[in-house]
């Protein structure tokens, strides 16, 4: 079957995609996951201002006992004009770039719109093939208005896709007013492609300790609702590439994504979960699936239930809503009585 | 040619290392600059001129370095090496190779002081002095421009000549001083040694190709002979060099001679001397001839061979008095060798008719480690000469009120260039000050026709510690190697420190004088202490204040103060116009921080137009107001000596100290740093009785011992101040009893080290509280009176404490308290434990190093003693041999042991079997022994002091020793793994009973972050620029393989009990010891305050695993190798990542850092295997100790 997908403009030997996460901290581990057959690999999230933060310690426990004792005016070599602290992920970019045949594409995540920039062309010069915009803005400043996060995510899309001769994609979180709407204006900014969605690390509460505790946790099927509605809304309104992120954990889950019109999935947490060879296995299922039915490529039933271009959203919408609500209460109103 | 602002040590290296193929290297101030600059520049890959990366190889001691030099040579390698001091002495025997075997090759040296009743870091010529003799020619440069200059013209003249050069300049007022150096070219390097000498150099090189043998062994027939057949080559050095310096001239338009002279054609009165004072002296001359005075001087830059010749030529036929200057001393010598080689030179020049008058001749010493040589003391010589008879021999620049040598001089005789604009800040060395002065003589003296110099003056405490400042700016070139001594601007940067010290000691009229006072424009003058602001009204002076800690906090820039106060100086002190200094500190910040990243630059540059707006000309009122006085530096309570000779160098003064009042064989008090309230920090720990447990992990792990704990009778509570803390004992069957931990608030770094080691976390508190915290010193003066009366509280009697726990020491008085080490130090825990369970009859034998310095380094140090008088008699005797003093102590220990034991059989019929056998046979391994021993001694003693007779006598001068001593060894792994590791074998093999101490850092912590043989693998270090790319030595595991060694190592972060029992096990096994103490420490690049974190992340990544290996156990039949800790459990990718030392490669080569990373993990856990493997085995696989 012929499953070359293409996606930001680059010809991937599959749309199944290895998404931003702890499984391409090292370049063996990227190589293990190209070894299964996946269409690209997108490195865990740079976050920029993490990197200078870390800097600015650094330089501080440089600077801090230094010029204090006749015997030793400082404590390390001046090594600095070699030093960058990004130093690693740029290595990982380029390293990994040489040792895997599919795309390694980088993912970003920065606030101040001249980190982004900045970042954005070390990592392409790195040898990324494409660059994520992971942009998360902290959530919890009530002062922002809603059209304020609008306004910055686009302006950082276009600084960006300015600043880089690489296509670049943008993840999104689903919290916009109109997600829609708001994914074509980003597109728009000239993202050449969107991921759909990032999740918000929600923190939980350790009532044992007393404590807020970091709320870091891998997405279930049940996750993928929300992206796959939204691609399936947007997948004849653009000609963008789009990836479907979150709640893959079967190779069903994956075609799911595929026919609500995803050029690529994207999984991490199933490979956290069962390893990085777990992806040959979705791989295997997901091809099984498509000759079973009979398909001799992806493109065949990519979008096949895709919200039609000429279909009235809001009743789509509406009439996806109302029969929600009536399997709802055929299933659970029974239960009342 | 490039004008830049460099030190003298960069100077140096920077020809140097440009000229050489190889560098064989060791640290020892203060000329590790040259060999750290080499290891970068090569780590770097920067070439030499001839196309090739020098090679940099650091060997284990100098000893160890000469001797790769000595074999690089043979090889045919251009080599060089860069030492000092004690580090020149251990390259002695080797200098006599390669000079015997005409080798060329150019060592340089920042000369230093010699360890002898004291040891000195500072600069002076004792180290050279005493190689004179060796065969190296010797050569000196008297600046930084001159460092640069001789290191090329010595590397010329070597190669020429083939005669070794030492090239030599004044340790820290040249290695350390920054200012103008018109730096050579690769190509004008190249032009001036060129590539034939080069393979001239080669070709007498060792080869199989074309063998010959050098190093025979020669007798009586041809010895004498060989050693003359040289003399030819030596004759040839002067015109060698002389030839070279023409060269140089045409070269580079710099002109030096061999021998140089200054001042009137006809003077009468001529001072010879070398090194960077021949600036002082030439200025004063050029001052006094201005005068119409006939002075002059003559500057020796060749030393060796001696150029007779040229010295006589340089003395004016006028001469009536000549004195040399020596800045060394030779004591018992007739003079010292420079006055001694002019005397002969004269004397026969005399004597053989080619001179018509013999001058007067006087020998002076000045400047022995760093002393201040001034154009002051340069008058007062001259003055000295001008009378009818001048001192044969004489001092200056001291107040020799013993054997009366010392010249006296009017300190106040400024003979400065007024265009030079001067400079003086008092700083802490956390505020950045001198960071950023290092800055402002960049900037200043970067630009075109404006010349700068930076000189910066430390004390000796490694936390807390003052700097001050010494800049000049100017239009002419900058010629004077000496402290400013009357300053056009003053910046005070602390507070606390204008309390503490006269900062207007450098004060004139109408100086401009900044404070950072947390006190607004028109209240801080009357914070001032009094005798100061009648010194701001006497003198004019323009006052200007700042809080720059409050704007550096709300610039985000937490205490560093540094760009603050930087600008403030730029924006009054005039010395360029105020828009253009403020740019050009910006345009430095930019360059400086911008790979640190755009924030970074953003904050600095916020604080700098920041400070502008919260400058403040202050109005001085026509009188002094207010009653503050000076803090003085000691109470009036310390010991006499204490009051006026220790309060006196922490004051400042102690320049002003006669001769008489410092001890005659350096021998001090101990336990003074409990007279040194420092107060450094501005938050201290703060105890909660109510949460507290009392477990004693804080005051454990407390590295500057100001947590103390007792309990006592409630009634103990009687008189007690106003918010004394105490708690119920938290113990059975001690009812009615309290408790508390006293926090002694004035001596506390503020380390936090307590918090992070409190088990508790207080129920319902946030999440970073515990039962001991760190809070804001609110009221110090109450804080005072609540450790009065908790020291008036008896200390609780070690009889009834229980050692075996971490609990049970909390009791135990501390006989180390209060180091000047750094906040937070990891290895002062240890050295406290030591002295709370064996202080008051250990000796202590130790390494130079860090433990020495906030050890033994004055005013005042830590060791002291308990009520009784007793506590840990401490010595330093060298880095290198550290193990084999110990051992001395020792071995004298046990001769006295058995004198007293003898003569004890001898006295038998007096003093009766049962005195006599109770003595002899007493068990001294626990605590209750050891105390009913000491009673038997005591009792002893008193009863011969009831009779009388030589055998008494003997007996009453060795009966301390019927009390086991503890001996102990200490150093870090500099020591213990490389320059003293042969030592440490040794005494390890010898079988007696010593306790070796090694507070492993992983690295030269003192000398500034050198990687030693247990640095661990891709661990970033100065000589390690590149990471290590070897793994740090096992040094336990080679010490369990003698089998009848006790051996453990242990990190207090990870398991405190497992310490504890090591030191006692340690302390009580009658055999050789090691215990190696994992020890946290600011080279590694952490937050100290979570040091601990860290040695708790060793254990548990298995770096560092913890283990004990026991012969007792061996001799019992049972497996003695005990693993402590248990399986490695945290991936070693996880304890580097809060390491900078390990960070820094992943920033500058990620790839290599990874490798490394990997390979670390794979030998951690290789190793894990081995160990478990060990203390898995039958008892049966282990070495049976011999003797038990």
């Amino acid at each position: 079957m012929d499953t070359t997908t293409s996606y930001l403009g680059l010809t991937l030997r599959h749309p199944l995609v290895a998404s931003a996460g702890p499984l391409s901290q090292s370049v063996d581990q990227v190589k293990a996951l190209a070894d299964t057959g996946l269409g690209a690999v997108v490195l865990y999230s740079l976050f920029a201002e993490q990197v200078q933060r870390q800097a600015e310690r650094d330089l501080a426990l440089e600077e801090d006992y230094a010029e204090s004792f006749a015997e030793a005016t400082s404590y390390f070599p001046s090594m600095d004009e070699l030093a960058n602290p990004a130093a690693g992920y740029l290595s990982l970019i380029e390293r990994s770039a040489k040792a895997v045949d599919v795309p390694v594409i980088a993912s970003l995540n920065a606030s101040a719109l001249g980190s982004w920039t900045s970042f954005a062309q070390q990592l392409v010069d790195a040898g990324a093939s494409a660059l994520e915009c992971n942009i998360y803005l902290v959530p919890g400043d009530l002062s922002m208005t809603g059209a304020e996060v609008e306004a910055q995510h686009l302006e950082i899309v276009a600084a960006v896709k300015q600043a880089v001769d690489v296509p670049v994609a943008v993840k999104l979180s689903p919290y916009f007013s109109s997600p829609g709407n708001f994914a074509l204006q980003v597109i728009e900014a000239g993202a050449d492609g969107l991921v759909l969605f990032n999740r918000f690390l929600q923190p939980g509460v350790d009532v044992e300790q007393l404590a807020v505790v970091s709320g870091v946790h891998l997405s279930s099927p049940a996750d993928a609702r929300v992206p796959r509605t939204w691609i399936a809304a947007l997948r004849r309104q653009t000609k963008a590439s789009l990836a479907a992120s979150s709640g893959v954990e079967s190779s069903a889950d994956a075609i799911a994504h595929l026919l609500a019109g995803a050029d690529v999935v994207m999984t991490t947490s199933a490979l956290v979960r069962h390893g990085a060879g777990y992806a040959a296995k979705l791989i295997a299922g997901m091809d099984d699936w498509a000759q079973s039915k009979g398909y001799t490529s992806v493109d065949e039933f990519r979008g096949l239930l895709a919200v039609p271009s000429d279909a009235d959203p809001l009743g789509y919408h509406r009439s996806g809503y109302m029969a929600a609500l009536e399997k709802a209460k055929s299933m659970y109103g029974s239960l009342r009585h | 040619m490039a004008r830049v602002i460099i030190d003298g040590n960069e100077a140096a290296a920077s020809a140097s290392y440009r000229l050489n193929e190889l560098c064989s290297i060791y640290p020892i101030t203060p000329s590790s600059t040259m060999a750290e600059l080499a290891d970068e520049w090569s780590a770097r890959g920067r070439k030499n001129v001839y196309g090739s990366i020098p090679t940099v190889i650091e060997m284990q001691s100098e000893g160890g370095a000469a001797g790769a030099l000595h074999g690089a040579l043979q090889g045919g390698a251009l080599s060089t090496t860069f030492t000092a001091s004690q580090g020149l002495l251990l390259m002695i025997p080797n200098m006599y190779k390669i000079a015997g075997e005409l080798t060329s090759m150019v060592l340089n040296v920042a000369a230093r002081s010699l360890a002898a009743q004291g040891l000195s870091i500072y600069g002076d010529h004792q180290d050279v002095m005493a190689v004179r003799q060796t065969g190296f020619a010797m050569l000196n440069s008297s600046s930084v421009q001159e460092a640069h200059d001789m290191a090329a013209i010595a590397q010329l003249a070597t190669l020429r000549s083939r005669v070794p050069f030492v090239h030599f300049f004044d340790g820290f007022r040249t290695s350390h001083e920054e200012n103008s150096c018109e730096l050579l070219t690769d190509e004008q390097l190249l032009a001036f040694v060129p590539e034939d000498l080069v393979r001239a150099h080669r070709r007498r090189a060792l080869s199989p190709e074309h063998p010959y043998i050098r190093g025979t062994a020669q007798n009586p027939d041809t010895y004498f002979q060989g050693r003359e057949a040289a003399n030819p080559f030596y004759e040839a050095v002067p015109g060698i060099v002389s030839a070279a310096m023409d060269q140089f001239a045409a070269l580079a338009g710099r002109h030096y001679n061999l021998v140089d002279y200054y001042g009137a054609p006809d003077a009468e009165r001529v001072i010879v001397i070398m090194g960077s004072g021949a600036h002082t002296v030439r200025s004063t001359v050029e001052h006094l001839v201005g005068k119409g005075e006939k002075v002059g001087v003559v500057q020796i830059r060749l030393y060796r061979p001696f150029p007779t010749e040229e010295v006589l030529a340089a003395i004016p036929a006028t001469a009536k008095a000549v004195a040399v200057l020596d800045r060394t001393k030779e004591p018992g010598a007739g003079g010292e060798p420079l006055f001694l080689d002019l005397a002969a030179a004269l004397g026969e020049a005399h004597a053989a008719g080619r001179r018509d008058h013999l001058p007067h001749l006087s020998g002076g010493r000045y400047g022995l480690s760093s002393k201040e040589f001034t154009p002051a003391m340069v008058v007062g010589i001259y003055d000295e000469l001008a009378l009818p008879s001048p001192r044969p021999r004489f001092t200056i620049g001291i107040n020799d009120d013993v054997t009366m040598l010392s010249l006296p001089y009017d300190p106040s005789i400024d003979l400065e260039d007024p265009s030079t604009l001067r400079a003086v800040f008092y700083g802490l060395g956390s505020d950045g000050t001198v960071g950023a002065n290092k800055n402002s003589v960049k900037i200043l003296g970067g630009i075109e026709g404006t010349y700068a110099q930076g000189y910066y003056v430390y004390d000796s405490k490694k936390s807390g510690s003052r700097t001050v400042s010494h800049l000049r700016f100017g239009p002419k070139p900058i010629e004077a190697p000496y402290l400013v001594s009357q300053a056009g601007f003053i910046g005070c940067h602390h507070w606390s420190i204008l309390e503490r010290v006269d900062v207007l000691e450098f004060a004139a009229p109408g100086t401009v004088l900044l404070i950072n006072a947390p006190f607004g424009p028109d209240e801080v003058f009357a914070q001032l202490p009094v005798p100061m602001q009648a010194k701001i009204i006497a003198l004019g002076i323009e006052l200007w204040t700042i809080d720059a800690n409050l704007v550096a906090r709300k610039a985000g820039m937490g205490r560093r103060t540094n760009t603050v106060l930087q600008t403030c100086f730029f924006a009054i002190s005039k010395v360029m116009p105020r828009a253009e200094a403020i740019e050009a500190v910006k345009a430095t910040i930019r360059k400086t921080y911008a790979r640190k990243g755009a924030d970074v630059v953003a904050k600095n540059e916020a604080a700098v137009d920041a400070s502008v707006d919260s400058l403040f000309r202050v109005e001085v009122p026509a009188a002094p107001v207010g009653e503050h006085q000076m803090i003085p530096p000691v109470p009036s309570s310390a010991p006499e000596f204490v009051r006026n000779v220790t309060g006196s160098m922490l004051a400042g003064t102690g320049d002003s100290l006669p001769v008489s009042a410092l001890p005659v064989d350096g021998t001090y008090p101990s336990g003074t740093t409990r007279y040194e309230k420092r107060n450094i920090s501005d938050v201290i720990a703060q105890w909660d009785p109510e949460a507290c447990i009392q477990c004693g992990n804080c005051a454990f792990v407390c590295p500057h011992a100001v947590l103390r704990a007792k309990y006592y009778n409630s009634s103990a509570l009687d008189g007690a101040p106003e918010g004394f803390e105490s708690a119920p004992l938290n113990a059975a069957g001690f009812p009615g009893s309290r408790y508390t931990l006293q926090v002694y608030a004035e001596d506390c770094t503020g380390c936090g080290l307590c918090t992070e080691a409190c088990p508790v976390k207080p129920l319902g508190a946030t999440s970073n509280r515990r039962a001991i915290n760190l809070a804001p010193v609110l009221e110090r003066d109450k804080e005072i009176a609540n450790v009065a009366f908790f020291e008036k509280i008896p200390v609780n009697r070690r009889s009834r404490i229980d050692f075996a726990n971490v609990r049970g020491t909390q009791f135990l008085e501390p006989l180390f308290e209060f180091s000047g080490a750094c906040s937070g130090c990891g290895e002062t825990p240890y050295l406290k434990l030591l002295t709370q369970l064996f202080g008051g009859r250990a000796t202590v034998a130790n390494a130079t190093g860090c433990s020495s310095i906030y050890g033994g380094n004055l005013p005042t140090t830590p060791w002291s003693s308990n009520k009784y008088g007793r506590g840990p008699a401490w010595s330093n005797s060298l880095f290198e041999d550290n193990a084999e003093f110990g051992l001395g102590l020792r071995l004298a220990a046990d001769l006295h042991t058995a004198t007293a034991r003898k003569r004890l059989e001898e006295l038998r019929d007096e003093l009766g079997d049962e005195t006599v056998d109770a003595i002899l046979d007493a068990p001294q391994q626990y605590e209750s022994e050891l105390s009913q021993q000491r009673a038997r001694v005591d009792a002893l003693k008193s009863r011969l002091d009831g009779m009388t007779g030589a055998k008494v006598e003997d007996l009453r001068s060795v009966a301390d020793h019927l009390l086991r001593r503890s001996v102990w060894i200490v150093g870090g792994d500099g020591w213990a793994y490389d320059i003293g590791s042969a030592g440490v074998d040794h005494v390890l093999a010898s079988g007696r009973n010593v306790n070796i101490l090694v507070l492993d850092t992983e690295v030269y912590s003192n000398t500034g972050g050198q990687a030693s043989k247990s640095t661990p693998l891709g661990a970033v270090a100065k000589f390690a620029a590149g990471g290590k790319v070897t793994t740090k030595k096992d040094m336990a595991l080679q010490a369990t393989a003698y089998g009848n060694v006790y051996v453990a190592r242990v990190a207090m972060g990870a398991d405190p009990q497992q310490t504890l029992k090591a030191f006692r096990e340690a302390e009580a096994y009658d055999g050789p010891s090691l215990i190696l103490a994992y020890s946290h420490c600011i080279a590694h690049g952490i937050d100290m305050r979570k040091g601990l974190d860290q040695q708790y992340a060793a254990v548990a990544s298995g770096h560092w695993p913890l283990m004990r290996y026991n012969p007792v156990l061996r001799a019992a039949g049972r497996n003695p190798f005990l693993l402590d800790s248990p399986r490695p459990r945290l991936p070693l990718r996880d304890y580097h990542a809060k390491e900078l030392r390990f960070r820094m490669l992943m920033n500058s080569d990620p790839e290599a850092a990874e490798r490394l990373l990997e390979l670390g993990q794979e030998q951690v856990t290789r190793r894990w295997a081995e160990y478990e493997e060990m203390a898995t085995r039958g008892a049966e696989r282990f070495a049976e100790v011999a003797r038990s």
